[in-house]
């Protein structure tokens, strides 16, 4: 410890309270949380505000934070609409799927689609499709926070930093599980909001809160060029980064009909009461995540034109830009508090993925496939979903272990949206809103989405020189083929579907009729 | 017992109007929206002099553009929740002359 410099130790420390008062947390949620709804859906009790903060907390990863932040520090404004995707995603899921999922599930998407369809084939594929995503998702997640900590806490290994992060999340999970999951989610949405605040303050504060001096300072940012010349860009001119328009629309498509699959993100609309409930926890997130994103244009564009490109560069790279600018601006103790709440983002990140992954493991494949609906025991479903966040986070961190932390994985967070917005989302919608739709349909959609994303993502430039598929994100083609799928499935199949389940559903899906209701103290 | 009510609430004039009322809203909604939004990566994409043009000292149209999307968002999130209160009313009356109590 003596090693370590004054610097890191306040990171250090700032850390530790953030991990104290979660802890803390994880205790008392322990000592509430009896039986599965409690377990897995918080007693369906938190309320709208509380939901949206962890909607938003849920949501809002590293990847955005200091991903965007670097991105629009080093080329500027294409940056930037990573910001606005991330929002208007929002307008899926408050429109077409939060109130009718809230209606007539339990705790997992798939329940959406049992609910008319062959509840085991369906099930099983849909539980396959939100543990891809969900791994796919965390294993991003925690090769990032090896490669942020060793950034952040000099003196602490990659390895160390992946098995914290591994175990302070298995931990909130198995014992805590969905009320602590959201109160992690809530606490971290609080503290990511107050930094970035304050960091564009402190950015505005440099240009006398000037706006038209701040974007001024944006049209002309030099840096060197790969030849080592001097290079002068106008950071708000488009097209600096994406050369190829098309990267961008695919990559659109993967975040506005992809977050609106997402399985973490999907089961936080099982904690809140009802679907008006649902509704309004909804616009809170996105009160909070577009206040977020807006605040980009400070912190990012403020980096670009008070540290500069070449500077961010050699000082951690890309993902370092946000903490830099927060230690030029206000300081070691203020670059440790950002430090801090970067890592307190990962955390809440990757503890809703675990119970989202082991909820659609329990409650989907255990009960409902393998033991037909029932649990053989009371308390089964709990416990196994238990044992499952804890083989998930073994797992995720032995793959991220293994990778190690040059790695490149950003692709695997794009990869991520592009299943949900291929697999989960048409097949979700159909389920919902197409009378005709059958189980052919559902297993042949949920099926070829998955397939042709990751196909698609194998032949792409992240893994091939020469690639066959010319985008980085494999949406553009991935969601017309899952569509159609879910199409051919559905009118290629002899199945006739119930036509009384399907009034029931819509009713039910439309009013809340029989929808699952809060459980008491 | 509760398909029954289900079958004869589908069936009810109430029920039909109000799944139309939300869908007169939604469908269009979502519409714009979508083309609203992809419309910024073409116009960055293929259009870059029309976005370049400065507008408000030196802030162009594609910042301006992008920014607009923000507030489109949450415009479209509020018109929204404006509707379903209609809606959460209509849901009320339909669901109590059912005998069926809206707020359990």
């Amino acid at each position: 410890m003596i090693a370590i410099v004054d610097q890191a130790n306040t990171a250090l420390w700032m850390f530790l309270a953030f991990v104290a008062a979660t802890l803390v947390i994880t205790f008392f949620s322990a000592r509430q949380s009896k039986g599965a709804s409690a377990y897995f859906a918080a007693g369906r009790r938190i309320t709208g505000w509380q939901n949206g903060l962890a909607i938003a907390g849920d949501y809002m990863s590293a990847a955005s934070f200091l991903g965007i932040a670097g991105m629009i520090a080093m080329n500027g404004y294409d940056g930037f609409l990573y910001s606005v995707g991330f929002l208007v995603a929002y307008l899926t899921v408050l429109f077409l799927v939060a109130e009718p999922l809230r209606n007539t599930g339990k705790y997992t998407m798939a329940d959406v689609l049992a609910f008319r369809l062959s509840p085991k084939p369906v099930r099983a594929v849909a539980s396959v499709s939100t543990l891809t995503v969900s791994l796919f998702y965390m294993i991003a997640q925690m090769v990032g926070a090896g490669v942020l900590v060793r950034q952040l806490i000099p003196g602490i290994p990659y390895e160390a930093a992946v098995i914290g992060v591994g175990v302070l999340m298995v931990v909130y999970v198995v014992f805590g599980g969905m009320l602590a999951t959201t109160w992690v989610q809530i606490i971290k949405a609080v503290l990511l909001i107050s930094g970035s605040l304050f960091l564009s303050y402190l950015v505005l504060q440099k240009f006398n809160f000037r706006l038209g001096e701040f974007f001024a300072s944006l049209t002309a940012i030099s840096s060197t060029g790969p030849s080592g010349e001097t290079v002068t860009r106008n950071f708000l001119h488009p097209g600096l980064i994406f050369k190829n328009p098309w990267d961008q629309i695919s990559l659109g498509m993967a975040l506005l009909f992809g977050t609106a699959g997402l399985p973490h993100i999907l089961i936080r609309f099982y904690t809140v009461p009802d679907a008006k409930t649902a509704r309004v926890s909804v616009v809170w997130a996105m009160l909070i995540i577009g206040a977020f994103y807006i605040m980009t244009t400070f912190f990012g564009f403020g980096a670009a034109s008070l540290l500069g490109p070449d500077y961010v560069r050699v000082n951690g790279g890309t993902n370092m830009a946000a903490p830099e600018l927060a230690r030029l601006l206000g300081g070691e103790v203020f670059f440790a508090f950002i430090s801090a709440v970067a890592f307190a983002t990962i955390l809440a990140v990757v503890a809703g993925l675990t119970i989202g992954a082991s909820t659609s493991f329990a409650h989907d494949f255990f009960v409902n496939v393998i033991h037909h609906g029932r649990e053989s025991r009371p308390g089964e479903e709990v416990k196994v979903a238990r044992i499952t966040a804890f083989v998930v986070g073994a797992a995720s961190m032995g793959v991220a272990i293994l990778l190690g932390p040059s790695v490149n994985v950003a692709f695997l967070v794009g990869l991520a949206f592009a299943v949900a917005a291929s697999a989960n989302l048409p097949v979700m919608l159909a389920s919902l809103f197409w009378k005709r739709f059958t189980t052919g349909g559902a297993v042949w959609g949920l099926g070829t989405g998955l397939v042709s994303s990751i196909g698609l993502i194998l032949v792409s430039p992240d893994f091939m020189k020469d690639p066959i598929f010319p985008l980085k994100n494999p949406a553009l083609l991935s969601i017309p083929l899952g569509l159609l799928a879910t199409w051919l499935g559905t009118v290629l199949s002899k199945e006739q579907p119930s036509e009384e389940r399907f009034v029931e559903l819509t009713v039910r899906a439309q009013t809340g009729l029989g929808a699952e209701k809060a459980t008491d103290h | 017992m509760k398909d029954k009510i289900s079958e004869r609430i589908s069936k009810d004039p109430e029920f039909v109007s109000l799944v139309r009322n939300k869908a007169g809203l939604i469908v269009p909604a979502t519409l714009f929206f979508i083309v609203y939004y992809f419309a910024l990566p073409v116009g960055a994409g293929w259009f870059p002099e029309l976005m370049q043009k400065e507008v408000w000292g030196k802030v162009n149209v594609a910042y301006l553009f992008a920014l607009s999307q923000f507030f489109m968002t949450w415009g479209l999130a509020f018109l929204y929740v404006w509707a379903a209160a209609g809606w959460d009313r209509q849901e009320h009356r339909l669901l109590r002359k059912f005998g069926a109590d809206p707020k359990e």
